[in-house]
């Protein structure tokens, strides 16, 4: 009886994949069920059974290599033993969690004239009810049957001709799928869209370039709204207490040449709260007003809550691009704290809302203009972590500056839009640190060095443990409360993506896609 | 077919433009003063401003070897060339043709002429410059600076005579010299290889390939600087118009 008691309260955890459960995803620790783990994008595991005490055994388990050369960047989904991963450029493959073994596979045919401006690449998959669902590079939303990975919708979201792409992972909130888009560099005009699970059928758009009469309109001269580009290409959180969604938007089109979008471009570089069920906008905080630098504020936000100058706040902090560190309340949008985590030369500091009080010299010009932080940030879309263990939050940051070049502002549809580019600063060392914040403060607690500037963003885990991999092919564990090293693997190609953790047969597995495969490590 | 296979294999940033024709649209007045404008902002530091290299390739030759037709010269300015300091560029075409245009100019330059005698500036390099101690030619020669076989080809004759002269200009990106002491007292010295956050791989001056955990390592300098020295007070001018005039001519593959 008692035994079938149990039986009957794990029966859920077997079942359809429910919006509660995504939800309460800390009850179910062995599944990761959304891109960052849980809605509040903390990218944490509360499993423990690989902990500092024993890292040192970590080996891999399984590795899954993929059939392509384009970047992998895709975090893996697990639920009910088994693992949803995309492979560039928008393939989907189940994998047995124990073997590795693929279920099945999902192979999309593409149209030869995909226009992506930095690979053909994926970041993952959304799971709801018995759907898979994954955003393509020709800009489709597609849903697949979690069982066998038939077609069960496939909805156009934009025309891919135009430069429209998708390599976001969507994310699934009650009944909709949210899904972004990318194309910044092409002169497209962004959208953050919500589509019926079941059906397909779109339920909201939220333009990130307001039209004629709408609100930040003036923000754009004359008709450059119209290739304003404030893409939505990194996945957002969610907050069920208000039904907000926290999204970043990116740089506005073209990127480095600003003179004749005059205005501050809203809402490029802006993280957007958008009621969930309608997609109406309840308020924005734009980081970078009027970029010329390409500073994408397409960061994950994370939720926490903290006391901020006297009072408990729902704050939505991130490090941002731009080389500062902000934390926002999470109801209102009130600027709280700005402090840079990297070198920067372009701001005197922030005002008292927030925007920068800018530095001479920082436009991007013929001949070119040096200014830290460098065109890919102080750091960029992969993901940082928090750890409520801790209370403490990491970032894999980039110490490095970039040459600035304005060029031309022609736009042509379906090429590039760029309007200028960048180049190293010639004999500077680049480097990068993950550094540990106290996410009220901004302060650094400790910091761990790295080679190079990272592209591969953390876990953090309740075992004590941050995990990140760098350029140089590493895959390793640092000690969360102190930095100290604790492991390192090498995995031979350089990780351009995340790290999650999941459970299966009562084992704890550690995942991050390194190179072209996926490696699986664990401790048996 | 072989170009195509090529360029998947440098993961492309995206296909658009790789129909390339090999007719340069933009190569009026206009164009060649925007080109020259954009060659001074982003390429002049590398690859000299008349073009003759630094740490960059030559490009003052009359053929260029990576771009002999306009559509590879395109594609080389708007991809790079991969594990190399060559970087992709986010030019419109049009920016690219113009900066092409101008690139093929600089090929129609006269030159510095090389007045020396290249056999007796075959005779200082091999004997009283000591060149060979760091540096190979063929299959003779040191390991510790870059390979002379085809430096005729790579850099022009002026570029040449300002490293002989200032060797600290124009070093790599990636080159440095390491010194290092372990804790267990080893000491090495040499030209870094590779390195990462906890390992580093050293080609030695003893001629030996070392390779060090950091943690195992006490005292650590990388830096960025040539031991190459200058040979300001060791040639005079005709001397060095010999070795220039040697050093012009090789051109590798023999």
């Amino acid at each position: 009886m008692r035994f079938l008691l149990v039986i009957a309260a794990a029966m859920p955890l077997m079942g359809q994949l429910t919006n509660e459960r995504i939800l309460s995803s800390e009850k179910e620790p062995g599944n990761w069920l959304t891109y960052s783990g849980n809605y509040s994008g903390h990218r944490y595991s509360p499993l423990d059974r690989i902990n500092d005490r024993n890292v040192a055994g970590l080996r891999p388990i399984w590795v899954h290599q993929v059939n392509s050369l384009q970047r992998f960047e895709t975090t893996p989904l697990v639920a009910d033993g088994v693992m949803y991963i995309t492979e560039p450029p928008s393939h989907v493959t189940a994998l047995d969690t124990r073997t590795g073994k693929p279920l099945w596979k999902y192979r999309r045919v593409f149209p030869n004239d995909i226009r992506v401006c930095c690979g053909e690449v994926n970041r993952g998959v959304a799971i709801l009810g018995d759907l898979i669902y994954v955003g393509t590079v020709d800009a489709h939303l597609v849903a697949l049957d979690a069982k066998t990975g038939a077609v069960r919708w496939d909805t156009a979201v934009a025309n891919h001709k135009a430069g429209y792409s998708i390599t976001v992972a969507p994310l699934a909130i009650k009944d909709k799928i949210v899904i972004g888009m990318a194309g910044g560099e092409y002169g497209v005009r962004g959208f953050l869209d919500a589509y019926d699970a079941k059906t397909g059928k779109r339920a909201w758009r939220f333009w990130t370039v307001p039209g004629p009469g709408e609100p930040g309109h003036d923000s754009w001269a004359g008709d450059t709204w119209k290739t304003g580009s404030a893409t939505t290409w990194t996945t957002g959180a969610y907050d069920p207490a208000t039904n907000l969604i926290f999204w970043g938007t990116g740089n506005p089109g073209p990127d480095w040449n600003g003179d004749t979008r005059g205005g501050a471009n809203l809402y490029s570089d802006c993280i957007v709260a958008l009621n969930a069920d309608t997609g109406v906008l309840k308020w924005h905080f734009q980081f970078t007003p009027h970029d010329v630098h390409d500073w994408d504020s397409t960061q994950i936000p994370i939720l926490v809550e903290r006391e901020v100058r006297g009072a408990m706040r729902k704050l939505v902090v991130l490090p941002n691009r731009n080389g500062f560190y902000y934390a926002l309340d999470r109801n209102t949008g009130e600027f709280l704290l700005g402090k840079p985590y990297v070198k920067q030369t372009w701001a005197k500091g922030l005002d008292d809302s927030g925007r920068p009080i800018l530095q001479p010299n920082i436009t991007p010009t013929l001949e070119g203009a040096p200014v830290w932080p460098s065109v890919s940030g102080g750091n960029n879309w992969y993901s940082p972590t928090y750890s409520p263990k801790t209370g403490l939050l990491y970032v894999a940051a980039r110490e490095a500056g970039s040459v600035y070049f304005t060029g031309d502002p022609d736009y042509k549809e379906g090429e590039q839009f760029n309007g200028g580019g960048f180049r190293s600063i010639p004999g500077e060392e680049e480097w990068g640190a993950v550094r540990a914040l106290n996410p009220a403060t901004a302060e650094v607690v400790w910091e761990h060095r790295l080679f190079s500037p990272p592209w591969a963003g953390l876990l953090s885990t309740a075992g004590n443990i941050v995990f990140g991999a760098t350029n140089e092919g590493q895959f390793y564990a640092l000690d969360a409360a102190t930095g100290k090293p604790l492991w390192r693997f090498q995995a031979g190609g350089q990780s351009r993506s995340n790290p999650m953790s999941y459970m299966s047969d009562g084992k704890q597995y550690i995942a991050m896609s390194i190179g072209n495969a996926l490696y699986v490590f664990g401790l048996e | 077919m072989i170009w195509l296979a090529a360029l998947f294999f440098l993961q492309l940033p995206q296909m658009a433009d790789v129909q390339v024709g090999d007719q340069n649209p933009y190569t009026t007045p206009a164009d060649l003063t925007q080109g020259k404008k954009l060659y001074g902002g982003r390429c002049a530091g590398c690859h000299g401003p008349e073009g003759d290299g630094g740490k960059g390739a030559n490009l003052a030759v009359p053929v260029l070897p990576r771009a002999a037709q306009n559509s590879s010269l395109y594609l080389v300015i708007r991809y790079g060339i991969p594990e190399t300091e060559m970087p992709a560029s986010n030019m419109t075409p049009r920016e690219i043709w113009q900066l092409a245009a101008f690139v093929r100019t600089l090929g129609r330059l006269s030159a510095e002429v090389v007045r020396g005698d290249a056999a007796r500036g075959s005779q200082l390099v091999h004997g009283k410059g000591g060149c060979l101690q760091c540096h190979a030619i063929g299959l003779e020669g040191g390991r510790t600076g870059p390979a002379l076989t085809d430096i005729g080809v790579r850099r022009g004759a002026s570029h040449l005579r300002a490293k002989l002269l200032d060797p600290a200009r124009d070093i790599p990106d990636q080159f440095r010299i390491v010194e290092l002491k372990t804790r267990a007292g080893e000491a090495v010295s040499g030209v870094r290889l590779n390195e990462d956050s906890w390992s580093i791989q050293v080609r030695g001056f003893d001629d030996k390939m070392h390779s060090f955990w950091k943690q195992d390592v006490a005292e650590l300098k990388v830096e960025r600087r040539t031991v190459m020295p200058s040979y300001r007070q060791k040639f005079d001018d005709g001397e060095l118009n010999d070795i220039i005039a040697y050093l012009a001519g090789l051109r590798g593959g023999q």
